[in-house]
This record gives C-alpha cells, sequence and structure tokens, in this order.
C-alpha cells in the first residue's frame, strides 16, 4: 500500500495511516536503541577494541597514561606463542573439552531419556533434583565440591577409606586435579542439558513407539532405532553449547585451584583472565582473547557445515 | 496404559542419581550448621551433633556480607531494567516496519556468538574509559541486555493482537503509554520467563564482578564467597554458610517458578 493510493481513495484512513507512518519513523528506533547501544557496545565493539588493544602493549601503566600506550604489531602473539603457559593452557581446554562434552552430552541424553520413561508422578519429581544444580551459583558449587575434596577432612577421602582405599589428592595431584575439576563442571552442567533433551523428548509423537510395539521393538530397539534418530538436531544443538561453553571453562577452576597445581588446571579463559587482571597484562591478555574467538568461532562453523552435509 | 517393563528398576537407578545430586546441598546445609570444631573431626559427621548458626552469624559480623547482598541485590535490579530495555526493543522488533529492521534483527542475533570471556578485557577497557569500573552499573552493564532475551520477547509479542494497538492508536495513547498499559500486561508469560531468567543471571554473575569491583563496597555475594575459599585457615562452616545464601533463595525462586524457569531453558535450547 502506498500513500498515494491512500489519498485519492480514502481521505479518512489516510490520516491514520500518515500517523502511524510519522510514528514509526522513529518510534521502532528509539524502542530499540538502548538494547541496541548496550549489545552492541559489549559484544561487537568489544571485539574490535580486542583485536585493536591486541596489537598495543597496553598494560596499567598505559591505562593511566595513554601517551605510554604503542602500537608494536603482531609482537603480543608471537610472545604467546612462544609462552609454554598458553600452550598447556590450550592444552588443559582440549583436554577438559574432550572429557566434558561427550560424557555430559550422553549422560544428559540417558538421563533424560530415563526421566521420560514414565509419565508417572515419582519420575516428574525425580526431575526437580537434576535441574537444580544448572541453577545455582557455579561459586557456591565449586566451594561445596572443594569441601568434599578436601585432603585432611573431606568426605569423599573418608568414604574411601571405608572400603579400604587410600586418599586421594584430589586437587594437589596435577593429574587428578584435572579430573576432579571437571567432575563438578559436568555435575553442574547436566541440568541444562538434561532440559534440552526432555523437551525435545517429549515432542516425539506418540504414535511413533506404538507403531514400533506392534512391531514387536523391545526397549533398546525403540531408544536406537526411534528417539536418537528423531532427536538428531537436539543432539546436534546440546552439543554445539555444551562444546562452546566447554571452551570457556572458567568458574570451577578459578575456585577450585586457581589453575594450579603448577597450571595444571589453567584453561584458556583463566589464562586470560591471570594476563588481564592478574598481571595487568592488558594487550597480551586481548591476544589471548582474539585467538579463543578465533578458535570458537572455527569449531562452531565446522560443526555446522558438518551438520549442514550429514542432513543433505 | 500399562506401565513400561523396567520401570521401578529405571526410578530406583534415578532416585539414587537423584540422591547424588542433591548430597552436595544437602552437605552445605549440615557443614553449615556445625560448630567450626566438629567440621573438622575426622571421621567426618553428616548429621551435626550440635546445630549453631554461629556461621551465619559471622557472615553478617566478621565479614561484610549485608553489603554483599545488598548490591547482589541491586545488581538484580538493575537487571530488571535492562529486561524493560528488552521488551522494549522486543516490541519494536514485533511491531513496527523500519528501514534496517532485518538487519538489525541480525545484529542483535549475531551478538548471540560472541562468547563472554573473548570480551572481558575489551568490555573493562571500555568500563574503565567510561569510569564505570568499580561501581555496581559497571557491574551490571556488559549482560544487561540478553540478545537472547530480544528474540524471545519478539517472538511472543508478534502474536499480540495488531487491532488493540491500532484502537488504542486512533485513541490517541502514545507509545509509551501502549507499550505501558497494553503490550505489557499482555506479556506476563513472557515476562515471567525473562523475569526468572533475569534473576538467575544477576544472581549468579561472577566473572563482572569479579573484574569490575575493585574493592569490598561494591563485592556480590558471589566474590564474597569467592574470597572465603583464600582465607588463611580454612573455615568450612562458614564457607558453607556462604554457599547457603546463595543457593537458598536460588532453590526457593526455583520451586516456586519451575514451570517458568524449565520453559525458559527449553526455549533458549531451540532457539
Amino acid at each position: 500500500m502506498t500513500v498515494t493510493v491512500a489519498q485519492q481513495e480514502a481521505p479518512a484512513p489516510r490520516i491514520a495511516f500518515r500517523m502511524t507512518w510519522h510514528r514509526s519513523n522513529l518510534v521502532p528506533y528509539v524502542l530499540i536503541s538502548p538494547a541496541l547501544v548496550c549489545l552492541v557496545t559489549f559484544s561487537v565493539l568489544s571485539i574490535f577494541v580486542a583485536a585493536v588493544v591486541s596489537l598495543t602493549n597496553l598494560d596499567i601503566g598505559g591505562l593511566a597514561d595513554h601517551s605510554q600506550v604503542r602500537f608494536i604489531g603482531l609482537h603480543n602473539y608471537q610472545t604467546m606463542f612462544g609462552d609454554p603457559a598458553f600452550w598447556e593452557a590450550l592444552g588443559n581446554t582440549a583436554f577438559f573439552v574432550v572429557l566434558g562434552v561427550p560424557t555430559l552430552v550422553i549422560g544428559s541424553l540417558a538421563i533424560a531419556i530415563a526421566l521420560n520413561y514414565s509419565r508417572s508422578r515419582v519420575f516428574r519429581a525425580l526431575r526437580a533434583f537434576y535441574f537444580v544444580p544448572a541453577i545455582t551459583a557455579i561459586v557456591a558449587i565449586s566451594l561445596i565440591w572443594g569441601n568434599l575434596y578436601n585432603s585432611q577432612f573431606g568426605l569423599l577421602n573418608w568414604l574411601l577409606s571405608l572400603v579400604g582405599m587410600g586418599p586421594v589428592e584430589w586437587l594437589t595431584d596435577p593429574t587428578i586435579a584435572k579430573f576432579s575439576v571437571a567432575l563438578v563442571a559436568i555435575w553442574r552442567g547436566s541440568g541444562l542439558d538434561i532440559i534440552i533433551f526432555l523437551a525435545a523428548l517429549q515432542a516425539i509423537p506418540q504414535e511413533y513407539y506404538e507403531a514400533a510395539a506392534v512391531d514387536g521393538a523391545g526397549e533398546w530397539n525403540k531408544i536406537f532405532r526411534i528417539t536418537v534418530p528423531l532427536m538428531r538436531f537436539a543432539i546436534f544443538f546440546v552439543t554445539v553449547t555444551t562444546l562452546i561453553s566447554w571452551m570457556q571453562f572458567f568458574d570451577e577452576p578459578y575456585v577450585l585451584t586457581q589453575g594450579g597445581p603448577v597450571h595444571a588446571t589453567t584453561s584458556m579463559s583463566l589464562y586470560i583472565y591471570q594476563q588481564g587482571f592478574r598481571y595487568n597484562e592488558f594487550g597480551f591478555a586481548s591476544a589471548a582473547s582474539i585467538v579463543l574467538f578465533a578458535i570458537i568461532a572455527l569449531v562452531t562453523l565446522i560443526q555446522i557445515r558438518v551438520r549442514q552435509s550429514d542432513a543433505s | 496404559m500399562r506401565a513400561r517393563a523396567g520401570t521401578p528398576i529405571i526410578g530406583l537407578l534415578l532416585a539414587a542419581g537423584a540422591v547424588l545430586t542433591a548430597f552436595p546441598f544437602f552437605w552445605m546445609l549440615t557443614t553449615s550448621l556445625k560448630p567450626l570444631g566438629e567440621s573438622y573431626t575426622y571421621p567426618p559427621t553428616v548429621i551435626p551433633s550440635a546445630v549453631t548458626l554461629e556461621s551465619y552469624k559471622a557472615l553478617f559480623t566478621h565479614f561484610d556480607f549485608g553489603r554483599y547482598l545488598v548490591n547482589t541485590v541491586i545488581v538484580v535490579l538493575i537487571g530488571f531494567v535492562g529486561m524493560f530495555f528488552v521488551a522494549m526493543a522486543g516490541y519494536a522488533f514485533a511491531k513496527f516496519r523500519f528501514r534496517g529492521k532485518d538487519p538489525l534483527f541480525l545484529l542483535v542475533l549475531s551478538t548471540l556468538m560472541v562468547p563472554v570471556q573473548v570480551t572481558m578485557i575489551p568490555s573493562y577497557l571500555i568500563l574503565n574509559s567510561l569510569q564505570l569500573t568499580n561501581t555496581l552499573v559497571g557491574i551490571a552493564l556488559p549482560t544487561l541486555v540478553s540478545a537472547f532475551n530480544i528474540f524471545l520477547f519478539r517472538q511472543f509479542m508478534t502474536t499480540l493482537p495488531d487491532e488493540l494497538l491500532e484502537a488504542a492508536r486512533l485513541d490517541g495513547a502514545g507509545e509509551l503509554r501502549i507499550l505501558w498499559s497494553i503490550v505489557l500486561p499482555l506479556s506476563k508469560p513472557i515476562l515471567a520467563v525473562g523475569g526468572v531468567l533475569t534473576f538467575i543471571t544477576g544472581w549468579n554473575s561472577f566473572i563482572w564482578p569479579l573484574i569490575i569491583a575493585n574493592d569490598q563496597q561494591n563485592y556480590t555475594l558471589s566474590v564474597g564467597i569467592s574470597l572465603l575459599n583464600k582465607q588463611l585457615a580454612i573455615n568450612p562452616p562458614l564457607q558453607m554458610a556462604g554457599a547457603s545464601l546463595m543457593v537458598v533463595p536460588i532453590v526457593i525462586v526455583f520451586v516456586i517458578f519451575q514451570r517458568y524457569i524449565v520453559q525458559g531453558f527449553t526455549m533458549s535450547g531451540l532457539r
């Protein structure tokens, strides 16, 4: 519809139309601007700032006195690639991802299928237990687990001693600490994945199962022939989001081990945080964050590609 | 319908898993009520022999958790202002036609792909240049507006009847008034979902208060309790009292609003 048509044929609606048009000229922009300014500042603009800062020697001194800030080209990246701690953080992140993501996706899927197995009141009540870790503060959760892990008076070592096993250095042995920290994150992360899987499970039409039952399919057959194939999108989605969140792994090692013992649990995010806010090397830390961003973007892109070729 | 084969066994396994999941929280509560001496005893006691609220008292007297609590509540409240911005934007994207609408909406969605940890340094620098570091507003700003919530609100508001809005306009109602007295009241279901998610995000937020708050005055509960882990002498009842202070309100919110939380997470899963 155009204004000219309205002018010729119906004078009264013309006014109304013009009014809304005038309003809609500015009003929607006014409505979206606060939200958009916030979003753009702290995400899009942020990446540009990080990219620029990563080419400078900005540190705490430079923050106070801008004249000290210099462009130093790719120097930060060179230093970083020569820093064994960077490679260790990258390796640790890879370890966490490889351990955590499959465990979480498969474990959450299994629990969701089990929770969906019966519609009885008992099963419904049980769900809430599995959801709660997802909404509680990671800091609080880490603190609780730190207590259970404590090597002197912790509950876990006492339980082990009951079955005749010696004490385990949960957070002080470099190798075991990696598993301990990951276990907390798995326990905490399962809630969200289970919620998403349950929603997808409930969307599967019951008729499929009834038809399969008529054909004499057993329970395992139903799960692997009907449920899992129909859940492919949900599984894909959960894998991508879980992967991204594990590449950003931060809170648990920060609270439980501060990245130790001797960097054993320092993830990429923690490495960036330490470089930025412990040593105040903002330029260097920005370079590390650009590398992390590139890795996350790349992995996500590969997954979407795989998914597309898989679907076609 | 007849119960499926194996239901009791699966039920038992799930119940065992539920106990394992709930146990750390149970441990948190019982330890927080133990006298300090008992928390070090070996073997550890699961049920405290004597119950005391000393640790909770200490949080508010020896430490400044009263202030941290107030700060956390303020950060949550600022988050609700952000939700109002989200509702405005969702309304505009749902009910207006304007130049650049589609690219702008795409821009909103694209910000979903930017991970928080990547933006932590630049956001700190941006807030620093706005002189907002070490303020509660600064803590709330980076997560003030959730792109995903804009998407949720837009989806919901698209279903509101146009005729109603047009009628209000013909009656001479201003756009803000339409938003406030027609659109928002009709959007209660999505406001509930958004509100609960906003509360959880603000309450639990850790990395931004950690980075932005430099002095004790502006600490939130999450930063406060993370510091309890860095005390020279570990005090388990105190730590667990701090954890309870953070966890119990969230669990209460969960029990009351479970439906909305699950709905919100489900929608976030199917975006």
